[in-house]
């Protein structure tokens, strides 16, 4: 699959204008993106966060599909009851292009709270794309800590003071859990590298039974960075394999994107306010550094296995 | 039309109504007393004897948020569930009623931990009774299966979510004989599910769920309590339409006997109506002119018609399964008690709390509470205060 940019942007029928996202918020590029690479009608199911708060303002919205949005922790079950209706309907003669069911949430209504509707979602093969777009906080809320926050992030229920210096537990690996319940395609992608992103998106439309996609989108507010930096900071996510590409396809594990010569996390973390406090703390430096490593070692020796 | 009389209980029955309806979708969880009404319709799916989907939901918020879901892609969509089961759905309750989604729901009551309480009382669906679902009770095994027909009718030109409650084991549990309609009777009464337009799956890429904030919230919420107040009506037209289909006459809001002339009404909801509408009879053969309301609609609360029985009656006794813990004593009492306020002259009001986790309420306690005269205020009955004094 080669994906061209230019034809891509002329085929985007891009989320409304007019939509709140901030200056420098990274999911609406995994919106565009997935529209500009769908080639079946979508019905679009979203999780309580940003990207619905700031996309379906009564009385407007931002949306060119049909769209639901339910609560915050659900997205993945309204989906499976989507998806019955569009099987029902159809077997019943009602229906005559079924649309691909797609569940967007952040990672609060993903990795934690939404969770087991999302495992529940995966183990029962529902036909469906989830989408997890992930600024490593809640951001909606005002920037609290999330199970995918990183070590020694700051936010406002990790803050940084006297006894403890932000975040205390690394991030959780969502990716490898929902890549456990062995489904049919599982991916890690950047907005960074659209082409990488836009690629799995389209493998993750098309591929039949359960798909999950979980993409770095960087919040301008949540990790302090300039507005027009958003590309590059979350570029330094990968560069610096802090946030690995790679997909799991029919349990095979395949890195898509090998950084050549890849820069210290440093280089990441010092684009971000939300790491300033620990800039100057070496021993913190060093030990993210050996976690990235290990995490890097960890996914290239899975995927030596596969080949 | 020829019917079939069989023997089934409460939840086989109600599972037979949903097999009848044909659904789209069932999304459900397991749940005592529920249980067997999901067991068997997966059996029937299972047979191929019907073609619906069904989501075996992880729990019960999931059940019900798939719900949300199949329904707002216009899919005719039912659920069951109880007691912990609905409080987990609590959450989605308000968004089904919110987006006008026609959901209907079998509860089978069931008591609220702690201490956690398998068997029957009206906890669990007053827990959910301001979630703007239309909420009607069952009787029978009989009233249960109607009502689960009557429910789908209502709910697709109400636009609104309704449960149908059937109390816990002495219902969902008791073998009791039933008549059966024909399948293509219950599909033609039901018809098409009848659709607006606003779905998911209709071609136009709506936007179902979105923000409102102080400029638009308040006018959602009044048009929800709108279509409350036009349940009634539309209930009124179901139950005309289902006495021409199946030639069975359903009371749609109350069911209410001997009121006309009585010094003292007795008040209930539920199952327990045979035994308290005998009481009555019993007290009429003593020489004391006793009335019976069965509140079958809790939701919206019947206030005309409960005002049309008690307006001349001296006395009302609710007698209910539930408690609200606020010193004003059950639901159901508050409720009806607002409801007499205005009359002219206001009846005497006791209120009986009993049968809370499946105690059983037996009938000289009935006749006792009849005989020695309503005590008034509220009442806890059957309890033994010696051991509540432990326990304080
Ligand atoms: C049951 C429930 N708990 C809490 C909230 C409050 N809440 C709304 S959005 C949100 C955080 C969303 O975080 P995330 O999923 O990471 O998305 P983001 O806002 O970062 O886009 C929280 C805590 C809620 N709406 N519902």
């Amino acid at each position: 699959m080669s994906l061209n940019l230019r034809e891509l942007s002329q085929r985007a029928q891009g989320l409304a204008p007019g939509h709140r996202a901030c200056a420098g918020c990274g999911f609406p590029v995994v919106v565009r993106l997935l529209f500009a690479v769908a080639r079946r009608p979508l019905v679009v199911v979203n999780a309580t966060g940003c990207m619905e708060v700031v996309t379906t303002l009564y009385p407007y919205s931002a949306w060119p599909v049909p769209y639901l949005h339910n609560a915050f922790e659900n997205a993945a079950a309204t989906a499976s009851g989507v998806e019955a209706a569009v099987r029902a309907l159809q077997r019943r003669g009602r229906l005559s292009s079924p649309p691909k069911v797609v569940a967007i949430g952040g990672d609060g209504g993903t990795y934690d709270i939404g969770l087991q509707s999302l495992s529940g979602a995966l183990e029962r093969g529902h036909e469906f794309l989830y989408i997890c777009y992930n600024n490593e906080a809640y951001m909606n809320t005002g920037i609290q800590r999330s199970s995918a926050t990183p070590q020694g992030a700051r936010t406002t229920t990790s803050p940084v003071g006297r006894v403890l210096r932000g975040k205390v537990q690394p991030r959780k690996d969502l990716t490898e859990i929902v890549a456990a319940h062995g489904i049919p395609y599982v991916a890690q992608a950047s907005i960074s590298h659209w082409a990488d992103l836009g690629r799995k998106l389209q493998k993750a439309l098309e591929v039949s039974g359960p798909s999950f996609v979980n993409v770095l989108t960087p919040c301008q507010p949540g990790w302090d960075y300039p507005p027009e930096q958003l590309v590059e900071v979350a570029r330094r996510a990968v560069e610096s394999r802090y946030w690995p590409l790679y997909e799991v396809e029919g349990g095979r594990y395949r890195v898509t994107y090998v950084p050549r010569e890849p820069v210290p996390v440093r280089a990441f973390l010092e684009m971000q306010g939300r790491f300033r406090h620990l800039l100057g703390d070496e021993e913190a430096v060093e030990a993210l550094q050996r976690w990235v490593d290990a995490n890097w070692e960890r996914l290239r020796a899975r995927e030596a296995k596969d080949h | 039309m020829s019917r079939r009389r069989v023997g089934l209980t409460g939840n086989e029955a109600v599972a037979l109504a949903w097999k009848q309806i044909r659904p789209h979708v069932v999304a459900a969880y397991p749940i005592t007393p529920a249980t067997q009404i999901v067991e068997r319709f997966s059996e029937y799916v299972a047979q191929g004897e019907v073609d619906t989907e069904f989501v075996a939901a992880e729990s019960e918020h999931s059940a019900l948020s798939a719900c949300v879901g199949a329904a707002a892609a216009g899919a005719r969509v039912l659920t069951a569930t109880a007691s912990q089961g609905l409080a987990l759905m609590h959450e989605v309750l308000y968004i089904a009623s919110g987006l006008r989604l026609p959901i209907v729901m079998n509860v089978a009551n069931r008591a609220l931990s702690a201490p956690i309480n398998i068997h029957g009382d009206h906890s669990d669906t007053m827990g959910s009774r301001d979630a703007g679902w239309v909420q009607i009770y069952a009787r029978s095994v009989q009233d249960a299966y109607d009502r689960t027909l009557l429910a789908v009718w209502v709910a697709e030109r109400a636009r609104l979510p309704v449960m149908v409650c059937l109390d816990g084991f002495t219902l969902t549990h008791s073998l009791e004989p039933l008549e059966v309609y024909p399948d293509e009777a219950v599909q033609t009464f039901l018809g098409e599910a009848p659709t607006d337009g606003y779905t998911l799956l209709g071609g136009e890429p709506i936007t179902v769920g979105p923000l409102a904030l102080p400029d638009s919230y308040m006018e959602f919420r009044r048009a929800l309590a709108a279509a409350m107040e036009r349940v009634p009506q539309v209930l009124e037209e179901g139950v005309r339409a289902f006495r021409a289909h199946f030639g069975q006459d359903l009371p749609s809001l109350v069911d209410a006997r001997g009121t006309e002339d009585a010094e003292v009404a007795l008040v209930v909801l539920g199952s327990y109506a045979d035994a308290v509408e005998q009481a009555a009879l019993r007290a009429r053969v003593r020489g004391q002119r006793a009335g019976f309301v069965r509140v079958v609609t809790f939701r919206p609360f019947p206030t005309t018609p409960l005002r049309e029985a008690l307006g001349g009656v001296r006395e009302v006794v609710v007698l209910e399964r539930a408690d609200t813990l606020s010193g004003l004593g059950g639901p159901l009492g508050v409720e009806v008690r607002a409801a007499l306020y205005d009359l002219e002259v206001r009846p005497r009001f006791t209120d009986v709390i009993f049968g809370l986790g499946g105690r059983e309420l037996r009938d000289e306690e009935l006749d006792n509470l009849l005989r020695a005269g309503p005590p008034g205020g509220v009442v806890y009955l059957g309890v033994e205060g010696s051991r509540v004094l432990e326990l304080a």
